[in-house]
């Protein structure tokens, strides 16, 4: 029988600057695909890869912030976004992409992904994990 | 002199190296993560004196491919990498703070 475990992924850097966010969202659909148990947490400047309103027309890149509207149908729908992060930057809940998942132990209901969370809170969330990849 | 950031100050601390030899004549251009530094942020004070003087500058494509347009701090102008050219042109050495 496969085992579960429990996989959060930190997500600390911004998109383009460097391929950490792109190589970590890979990773995430990876993961997905052998029915893990993702989580994702934002923190630092990974923050800036889920807001809202990206438009890399100017840069040539692509612009894979739309792949995080796909996590929702691959079951992956604990998405947790550092509060403190979040504030130190300028930035609050409405400027994140609205990241939605349907569950389907109510009816299949659109409930939301992302939860805002202090580091405090992250903290003990990142306890319960069996396996952290920090990108 | 033209001066480049490409670095988020969240992240490394290129822009306050940078800021801490500047002479009163130079400008700064973010490009690249460096234009996380434009926006209006607990980091903004940093650049505020140099932005109100207009020596602070940011390649548009890069704010735009990051959503924040619309958060930028005061006085950040825009440029365009047609303007990008320009500031090289107009200031001469550049330095590129990676």
């Amino acid at each position: 029988m496969a085992i579960t475990k429990k996989f959060m992924y930190l997500n600390r850097r911004s998109s383009f600057g460097t391929v950490y966010a792109i190589e970590s969202l890979e990773v995430v659909l990876i993961a997905a695909a052998f029915e893990q148990d993702v989580s994702l947490a934002f923190i630092d400047d990974g923050v800036y890869q889920i807001v809202e309103g990206q438009n890399t027309d100017g840069i040539g890149m692509k612009n894979f912030s739309k792949t995080f509207h796909a996590l929702g149908d691959y079951d992956i729908n604990k998405l947790y976004i550092s509060k403190e992060s979040l504030e130190e930057r300028g930035l609050s809940e409405s400027d994140i992409m609205p990241l939605v998942y349907e569950d389907e132990d109510d009816d299949w209901a659109e409930k939301s992904s992302i939860k805002v969370v202090s580091n405090d809170e992250l903290k003990a969330i990142m306890s319960e994990q069996d396996v952290c990849l920090s990108f | 002199m033209l001066h480049t950031v490409n670095k988020s100050s969240f992240e490394r601390n290129s822009l306050q190296s940078c800021i801490n030899i500047i002479d009163d004549t130079s400008v700064i251009l973010f490009i690249e993560d460096g234009v996380i530094n434009a926006a209006n942020n607990s980091k903004s004070s940093m650049i505020a004196d140099l932005a109100a003087q207009g020596r602070v500058f940011a390649l548009q494509g890069d704010v735009e491919a990051r959503g924040i347009s619309s958060k930028l701090a005061d006085n950040i102008k825009l440029v365009d990498y047609a303007g990008f050219v320009d500031l090289v042109v107009e200031h001469g050495t550049a330095v590129s703070w990676v």
